[in-house]
């Protein structure tokens, strides 16, 4: 579907204004056109806006009667490239793999050259005139089509709709009108519209040299080569052909962006407003030996959705802390917001949100951000800068913020990959990261985020993107680096188990609240207590589950930000839903030092004298 | 163990039977160059013989007699068998020898020997200020606006680059000769007399393609923002200016290059025709001349010149990409 949008509806109007221009202005003012008055070269004047040319011909209307001609040959010249290049396109799609590679290839190597110079060659061998101009240009513009046709035919060929359509009997001509020509009549309507564009500056240009339109005929580029040479005596004459060929371009140009705008769901794109920073009211003091505490963090669109909505925990020195979650859940965004890596143009406030002595709400300085939280990502393969190579990406912050030499940080940034098990270290640093299989991507982004000795590792789901036996290769590298050099790390996963095996105490999330927080021990003995809790470890595969047993799931999806219940966000899925889940927030219940549920079912059987 | 699969299948080490990665790159971009020129060869020559006619008879004028035609045709060489006119004017090409313009009796090797240094220097200036301008402009403009800010600088930069952009390089040339040498006063109008009468023409080649280029700037710029590995940067809290030279640029010129090559290679074009604009004693003006004369050997020897520019200009494109992507050494352009 075409979505109007105001350039597209301008473009088109103005192009259908000018087209009307060009069917009624030889009837209009043909006469005006050709009558010699006899006062050659005048200037503007009232009788005629644009004076007059050497021969004392009114140029306003030589300019409007010229309209005809000009779109005449235009649209011309884009049918030849649209039919040749839709019919070559489609042949070289039709023809067997290798001729459609060598054509694919050619058509490339076609397109690259400028349409000029072909219709030099097309006008050579016709001889310069209206109709080799129109072929000439035509010819230059067909590689392009004929380019997008082969692309367009290949990617609709290959969906799925198309084959079950063929399978279904549906006949070839319904296949085409019905199935194809939907799916690519607007790629072609943006390129047509770029081709007129296109072709009517080539074909303007042709004439304005003088190898298109010969006299006595003459288009807008004829006009502008006459208005050329009485720049000195009547600069307007040359100004109404070069607005009239600059305006009909612009338009075209418009309906082309306006087309392609809507086929690109880029262009969609929300506005946002700047990101502020503030603090909310009331912090709760932290454990004294808390290494980063966040105290009631919210992250908010712009037009206020909260996506994490009032979040407290903390991390003490050299400890595990798993964040687990679905998707949607505010688990990444939580940990991005610690890291200071949020995108433009969401809201972060929180009564607290610190890494030791840095605030993390102030505008903390660079280098201590950079030096003392260290981020892995999520995936190894889109987080290396593709056109760089490692030794630099993993240099940087040492060189920048800690002012160590060149060969003394490539020094250490072997060491660091050594100490990650990377391969052949020192060569490493030489390479590009699409050299490297995603595993040791992952690892060498770990080496990286540990370079310069982080108090906090972030980890964003740093084995989501990576094959089973890699995600436990790099487990036991960061329990391993836990170990050792006792740094302490915020782990996000979507993944129960392996937030189970990892960490040592666990914060489930869900619809940007914290629903439970508790020890992996706790975790792993079978004492969650919060229903999404318990739901999650119950859709976990089991390797010593009973055969036959079905593997359960939670029934539904977590709502959208803006449309969360104001009580828990769980009501609505919950199996164990009470009246009053979905309208107040549940109470937390405390079932020990490290171990706590919002949930009213929980706090309705401890007041009940339930099993705490 | 998998972790210690150091290269994969798909690096390029293993690709190019042991060939370095650019060795590999260089001897195709060089049998593409050489298959290039020698289809070049062959169209420049096919060419002559598509002319409807005689060109004989076209050449001799209407007063020849049958004799003076045939000697005419003799003397071109047209009476000899087609595969034969073909080596000659292939081993011809070898030794630089192009033929003889039919209209001034001058070898069209120094014909275009004395033009085409003033198109290769409109052509070659104009491809380094679209680069120079479009890149900066594109950047700061998508860092500028980057999540829907700066609304009204959005819309004025996508309207006076859609403005410019679509305006074709004769009409924005005439329109600066109007403005900077008739009504100013200021620049030479045409000629290439001084260092001055320099600005008007490339003005004209290269503004139009900065506009075009810097929207696409803009546009991959705004894509690369988004991309997860800018984020790692910004994790190494760098300063602006190298967070952006060094992290993004060579990301953005990937795509700017790939989608662009083609504005660039289309300012051959423009400064053919904006030769004429401002009669500047290039190629372009000379094959206008040649075209409207039938002088076809000087016709032939032009175009053929013509396209090997076009040719090396993509050849030069291709090469930034290999050395911005080290990815698209691998085979095709597009990463």
């Amino acid at each position: 579907m075409i979505r109007w949008s105001k350039g597209l509806a301008a473009g088109t109007a103005g192009l259908v204004l000018i087209v009307l221009l060009g069917i009624v202005a030889p009837w209009i003012w043909g006469d005006d056109a050709t009558r010699l008055t006899g006062a050659a070269r005048e200037g503007a004047s009232a009788a005629q806006w644009l004076g007059t040319d050497a021969l004392g011909r009114d140029v306003l209307a030589r300019t409007l009667v010229a309209t005809r001609l000009t779109l005449l040959m235009t649209a011309a010249a884009t049918a030849v490239a649209g039919v040749l290049g839709v019919l070559l396109g489609t042949a070289v799609w039709v023809a067997g793999r290798r001729v459609r590679e060598a054509g694919l290839r050619l058509i490339d190597v076609m397109v690259s050259y400028p349409a000029v110079i072909l219709a030099l060659v097309v006008a050579a061998i016709l001889g310069a005139g209206r109709v080799a101009a129109v072929i000439g240009i035509g010819i230059a513009w067909t590689p392009a089509f004929a380019r997008l046709t082969a692309n367009l035919a290949a990617s609709v060929a290959g969906r799925d709709f198309v084959a079950t359509a063929r399978l279904l009997g549906v006949p070839p001509h319904k296949l085409l009108t019905r199935h194809l020509l939907p799916n690519i009549a607007e790629p072609l309507l943006v390129l047509l519209s770029v081709a007129f564009a296109g072709t009517l500056t080539a074909l303007s240009g042709l004439s304005f040299i003088g190898l298109g339109v010969q006299p006595p005929s003459y288009d807008w580029g004829a006009l502008l080569n006459t208005g050329l040479e009485a720049l000195y005596t009547n600069p307007a004459e040359a100004l109404g052909p070069a607005v009239a060929i600059t305006l009909t371009g612009v338009l075209a140009g418009f309906i082309g962006d306006g087309l392609a705008a809507g086929l690109d769901p880029r262009g969609a794109a929300a506005v946002r407003a700047a990101r502020r920073r503030t603090k909310t009211a009331k912090p709760t003091p932290p454990p004294a030996d808390a290494l980063l505490v966040v105290d009631d963090l919210r992250v908010s669109l712009p037009d206020g959705t909260d996506l994490v909505a009032g979040v407290s925990f903390h991390v003490r020195p050299g400890e595990i802390v798993g964040v687990v979650g679905e998707s949607g859940s505010g688990k990444s965004l939580t940990a991005m917001a610690v890291a200071q890596l949020l995108p433009d143009g969401l809201d972060v406030q929180a009564a607290t949100l610190r890494l030791d002595d840095l605030d993390l709400l102030a505008d903390a300085e660079p280098r201590r951000l950079a030096t003392e939280i260290g981020v892995v990502y999520q995936d190894p393969s889109a987080s290396f800068n593709p056109a760089l190579r490692l030794g630099g990406q993993l240099t940087e912050v040492l060189r920048r913020h800690r002012g160590v030499g060149k060969a003394e940080a490539r020094k250490r940034a072997t060491d660091a990959l050594d100490s990650v098990r990377v391969t052949r270290p020192a060569a490493r640093l030489r390479q590009h990261p699409h050299e490297l299989s995603g595993g040791m991507r992952q690892r060498a982004m770990i080496a990286s985020a540990l370079l310069t000795g982080p108090r906090l590792l972030v980890a964003d789901e740093p084995t989501t993107a990576l094959d089973v036996t890699v995600q436990a290769e790099v487990l036991a590298l960061l329990r391993e680096i836990n170990e050792r050099d006792g740094t302490a790390m915020l782990f996000i996963s979507h993944d129960i188990g392996v937030i189970g095996t990892l960490c040592h105490r666990v914060l489930v999330m869900y619809g940007g609240r914290i629903v439970e927080e508790l020890t992996a021990a706790d975790l792993s003995a079978g004492r969650a207590r919060h229903p999404y809790t318990r739901a999650l470890l119950a859709a976990t595969p089991r390797l010593d589950a009973a055969d036959g047993e079905p593997l359960a799931t939670i029934p539904g999806r977590p709502p959208a930000p803006d449309a969360r219940p104001a009580g828990c966000p769980f009501a609505g899925r919950c199996t164990e839903e009470l009246p009053d889940c979905a309208t107040t927030p549940p109470p937390v219940a405390v079932f020990g030092a490290d171990h706590r549920a919002a949930c009213h079912a929980l706090t309705t059987a401890a007041s009940r004298g339930g099993d705490r | 163990m998998i972790g210690e699969t150091a290269v994969g299948p798909k690096a390029p080490a293993a690709r190019g039977r042991g060939l370095h990665p650019w060795a590999g790159f260089l001897l195709r971009r060089l049998a593409g160059l050489a298959v290039a020129l020698a289809a070049l060869v062959v169209v420049t020559f096919l060419m002559m013989q598509l002319i409807p006619g005689d060109p004989a008879r076209a050449l001799a004028g209407d007063t020849a007699t049958g004799a003076q035609v045939e000697q005419l045709r003799h003397e071109l060489g047209l009476d000899r068998p087609l595969t034969e006119q073909f080596t000659s004017y292939a081993t011809g090409l070898l030794h630089g020898d192009l033929g003889q313009s039919f209209q001034t009796r001058e070898p069209v090797a120094q014909v275009i020997g004395s033009r085409l240094p003033f198109t290769a220097e409109l052509a070659l200036l104009a491809i380094v200020l679209v680069l120079l301008l479009a890149v900066p402009l594109g950047m700061a403009v998508a860092i500028a606006t980057r999540g829907g800010r700066r609304g009204r600088l959005d819309a004025a930069f996508t309207f006076v680059t859609g403005l410019v952009g679509a305006t074709p390089e004769y009409v924005l040339g005439t329109l600066l000769v109007l403005v900077f040498a008739i009504t100013l006063g200021v620049l030479p109008a045409a000629g290439a007399a001084s260092v001055t009468a320099l600005i008007l023409p490339v003005a004209a080649i290269a503004l139009p393609a900065t506009c075009v280029l810097a929207r696409i700037v803009r546009r991959e710029t705004a894509g690369v923002l988004e991309q997860d590995y800018m984020r790692t940067a910004r994790g190494r809290r760098l300063p602006p200016l190298r967070l952006y030279a060094r992290h993004a640029l060579p990301n953005l010129l990937t795509g700017t290059l790939t989608m662009g090559g083609l504005t660039l290679a289309g300012l051959l074009g423009g400064t053919v025709i904006v030769e004429s604009v401002f009669n500047w004693p290039g190629l372009g003006s000379r094959v206008v001349q040649a075209i409207l004369n039938r002088d076809y050997p000087v016709i032939q020897g032009t175009v053929l010149v013509l396209g090997v520019l076009a040719t090396l200009l993509n050849m030069l494109v291709d090469l930034l990409l290999g050395l911005l992507d080290p990815r698209t050494l691998n085979g095709r352009n597009a990463p």
